[in-house]
């Protein structure tokens, strides 16, 4: 039987990786990822945890540490946000590039200049290209479900990726929630080890991280790509038996009410206030849902036309501006739906930077005047939520 | 490699592109690279092994009679032998091939 406790989201992630029975953190502490890394550290300085802690001296440095580990085969944790994600960027397409099953946790925080150490989306926008599977969650129980399934998930044979799991930072970081924190027998049934399957031996030597010249660097690059797409398939089947085994139920798009003919599209912890707007919106006879997107790489096309089919109106929310363009949540969402015969009106907000809260008023007014732009138009590609002109 | 690097398909490609038979590099020849080649004059040779040790590329064996020569399948014509060399035996020339 799973524990309820209530406690720090960051601890909590600190006491799953700790279930997972970790082998290397390798971390260098940032807001709001701090608590995490602090937690972990102490886990292992207690001998509550057997890993390697890995104090670097910067995040370029942890997720190179972090190659090293899971190449040689050992389940392998860290964390940032912001700008320290930022400063991992090129090791990233390493790890990904070379199939090493890492787990991270982004509390996703906004990027200087100005300094803000608080929550939007920017960071994960930013490494969008980087090969990872990204998940995003809404709240402490998602966010410690999701690191068991996304150890699962890179270490399994079919897939071998890195996995990022995000949470807002503060927003989900730094609440005090109560979570049903899993067994260690629940866990051990759940997870496998991990094996890796051509792990750095000195009896079986292998080269990891060669070079390509053009001969062969399309190949290479293809056959991540396919590995990539072809994860889906195990991460579904993961959410289906997490499911099974735990009662809660996750899926890479996720809806609420989206047989409505006026839908909102949200990422992470706003989708939790968007749904009492909704909640509210329906009360007083509006005919508004939700759809939550869950697994941003791979992104899941067939399901999001799915889950809009049959809207008039479908309204994206982006946590991030794409300086010059339109928002990354808004332009994968229009390119997806193009191909549809009968598709909805697709109309942009970028809201919620730098920490920025939308209430529940707040996602009334977005949807009416979502509304209204998709009846009259608006002058701009998209518009801002909540910025004083 | 079972196959040249030209027919692998992306099916071919182990995981992450690691290379699972060491020592493979031996295969990829460099000395194409080349816009200068060493030429000798053995006559000169006091057979120090100088120009061996500063070889970057590794590609300075021994022949049969005990001199110090390039493997020009590798030699990428850097000079520095010539440079290093205390008896003036090495003269770089142009690579016409």
């Amino acid at each position: 039987m799973a524990n309820r406790v209530g406690m720090e989201v960051s601890v909590a992630i600190g006491e799953v990786v700790k279930l997972a029975n970790a082998d290397v953190i390798a971390a260098y502490p940032i807001t709001p990822q701090t608590h995490i890394v602090e937690h972990l550290a102490e886990l292992v300085a207690n001998g509550e945890l057997d890993a390697e802690f890995i104090p670097v001296e910067s995040e370029h440095s942890a997720m190179s540490a972090c190659l090293g580990s899971a190449a040689a085969g050992a389940r392998t944790f860290t964390a940032t946000a912001g700008q320290g994600l930022e400063l991992m960027h090129e090791v990233l397409y390493i790890a990904s590039s070379m199939r090493l099953p890492i787990v991270m946790t982004v509390a996703n925080r906004a990027l200087s200049a100005p300094l803000s150490v608080w929550g939007d989306h920017s960071d994960a926008m930013a490494v969008r290209d980087t090969g990872w599977i990204q998940m995003f969650t809404e709240n402490g129980q998602e966010v410690i479900d999701n690191i068991l399934c996304a150890f699962r998930i890179a270490e399994d044979k079919k897939v071998l990726l890195p996995v990022m799991v995000h949470l807002d930072g503060f927003h989900v970081s730094h609440m005090i929630e109560p979570m049903l924190l899993p067994e260690l027998a629940e866990v051990d049934r759940f997870l496998p080890p991990n094996q890796y399957p051509l792990p750095l031996n000195p009896t079986k030597p292998v080269t990891m991280g060669d070079f390509a010249p053009p001969v062969i660097y399309s190949e290479a690059k293809w056959a991540q790509e396919v590995s990539l797409r072809g994860a889906r398939e195990v991460i579904d089947r993961c959410w289906q038996e997490f499911g099974d085994s735990f009662g809660r139920h996750y899926s890479a798009v996720e809806g609420y009410h989206n047989d409505a003919k006026v839908l909102l599209l949200t990422m992470g912890s706003f989708s939790e206030t968007a749904m009492t707007a909704i909640d509210r919106m329906r009360d007083e006879g509006g005919d508004v849902g939700l759809v939550k997107l869950r697994l941003w790489r791979p992104f899941p096309f067939a399901e999001i036309r799915k889950a809009v089919k049959g809207a008039e109106v479908l309204i994206v929310l982006d946590r991030a501006l794409s300086f010059g363009g339109l928002g990354p949540v808004l332009s994968e969402i229009r390119a997806a739906l193009y191909q549809m015969e009968k598709r909805p009106k697709v109309v942009g907000f970028v809201g919620g930077l730098g920490g920025r809260d939308i209430s529940v008023a707040g996602f009334e007014e977005i949807v009416k005047r979502g509304i209204e732009i998709a009846h009259q138009g608006s002058p701009q590609e998209f518009e801002t939520f909540g910025i004083r002109e | 490699m079972t196959k040249p690097e030209g027919e692998l398909t992306w099916r071919d490609i182990e995981i992450g592109s690691i290379v699972t038979e060491p020592g493979n590099a031996r295969q990829y020849k460099t000395g194409d690279w080349r816009s200068q080649k060493p030429t000798y004059d053995f006559n000169r040779c006091i057979k120090c092994a100088i120009c061996q040790i500063f070889c970057p590329e590794g590609c300075v064996n021994q022949n049969d009679d005990g001199y110090f020569e390039a493997d020009l399948y590798y030699c990428k014509g850097c000079g520095i032998c010539a440079k290093e060399c205390p008896t003036g035996v090495i003269t770089m020339v142009e690579e016409k091939e």
